[in-house]
């Protein structure tokens, strides 16, 4: 375990990525909302694959919960959207790129032996707070359950908003 | 913040609505989620063959939906058409038609099937079109998503994810392992 895991009660770091090569999605844009933030170590590997691959699955339960998901790694913006179209992803991944790893830090879920984020799931209710937050081994795709059991804990009105 | 190491606990009990294979009362319950267009579940279905000869009536095996659709472009129907069949008393020879014919699952392809295991095509083509199994097919998706079901195939093994290696030896030594004394070989 990472010691230095941002944890539940502790206010979501903001942040700007790009999630299309001329755009870029922030933390703030989705304040009043809950988020999933769901760091993963990198494209193309078959867990994450999987992982994203499930996702992609539910979003109309995330969506019930006027929740947006957020994908996260280290892999550039063109390696996200080869990746996304690959698989047919309908969420943004975003790319922690340059400074490389610089939002995985700032979350406490950064690899400094692998140059890759771990496997790591935040939910953040409408005010910016981190409400539940999970590691997973880094080669287990952590399913859903949990975020859907952290969507469900949100008070209803911090889930759609003031 | 835990890793956590203890497996996954099932959390859609086994029901009437279930498709399964074996006594309701077998001393040990195999769970897949399966699609029927993944590669994986492919390879595992001739183990579960296996595992069902060599447990014989002690085994009950029940078979949920999980199709990843987006990824597999076919699951969906396929599952609807193992759902369609169930409704003639078909589903386990559409479910291993299905299998046995993984790469082969468009529509005109379940109509194959459906024809070849005796069902009332017509009626088998209605269903289908009209995506009358989809709700059915969605709820066993949902119910593996709260169980922490995050690929195919997975497994439960009297309720618990097996999470262990995918080949006979290692199947039956498992299930054996789950069936209560009086009731072992």
């Amino acid at each position: 375990m990472n010691a230095s895991v941002l944890r539940p009660g502790t206010p979501a770091p903001d942040f700007s990525l790009h999630s299309t090569p001329d755009q870029s999605v922030s933390l703030s844009d989705f304040r009043g909302r809950p988020v999933i933030l769901a760091f993963y170590p990198a494209d193309w590997s078959p867990v994450c694959g999987d992982q994203m691959a499930l996702y992609n699955e539910i979003l109309s339960e995330f969506r019930d919960h006027n929740a947006e998901l957020l994908g996260i790694s280290v892999d550039g913006i063109w390696c996200h959207l080869a990746f996304a179209d690959n698989r047919k992803l309908h969420f943004p991944l975003l790319a922690d790129f340059e400074p490389k790893g610089h939002v995985a830090r700032q979350y406490g879920v950064y690899r400094d032996r692998d140059g890759t984020s771990e496997r790591a799931l935040f939910v953040i209710d409408g005010d910016g707070i981190i409400r539940w937050s999970y590691v997973s081994p880094v080669g287990i795709n952590p399913g859903a359950d949990g975020i859907l059991r952290a969507l469900e804990a949100l008070p209803k009105g911090e889930e759609h908003g003031v | 913040m835990v890793f956590s190491d203890d497996r996954a606990q099932l959390q859609a009990p086994v029901t009437d609505r279930d498709h399964a294979q074996g006594a309701s009362d077998a001393p040990v319950t195999l769970v897949e989620y399966g699609d029927y267009e993944c590669p994986h579940c492919g390879r595992a279905f001739p183990i579960i063959k296996d595992a069902q000869r060599r447990l014989g009536g002690r085994l009950r095996f029940v078979f949920r939906h999980f199709p990843l659709t987006e990824a597999h472009a076919h699951a969906q129907h396929a599952a609807e058409a193992a759902e369609a069949a169930a409704s003639q008393g078909r589903f386990w020879e559409m479910h291993d038609s299905l299998f046995e014919h993984q790469r082969a699952l468009a529509d005109p392809h379940l109509l194959e099937y459906a024809k070849a295991i005796g069902l009332d095509v017509a009626g088998f083509r209605q269903e289908l079109d009209s995506h009358v199994h989809a709700r059915h097919v969605r709820a066993d998706f949902l119910g593996g998503v709260r169980s922490g079901v995050n690929g195919t195939p997975t497994f439960f093994i009297n309720d618990l994810r097996y999470d262990d290696a995918l080949d006979a030896a290692s199947l039956v030594s498992a299930l054996e392992a789950a069936i209560p004394a009086p009731h072992r070989r």
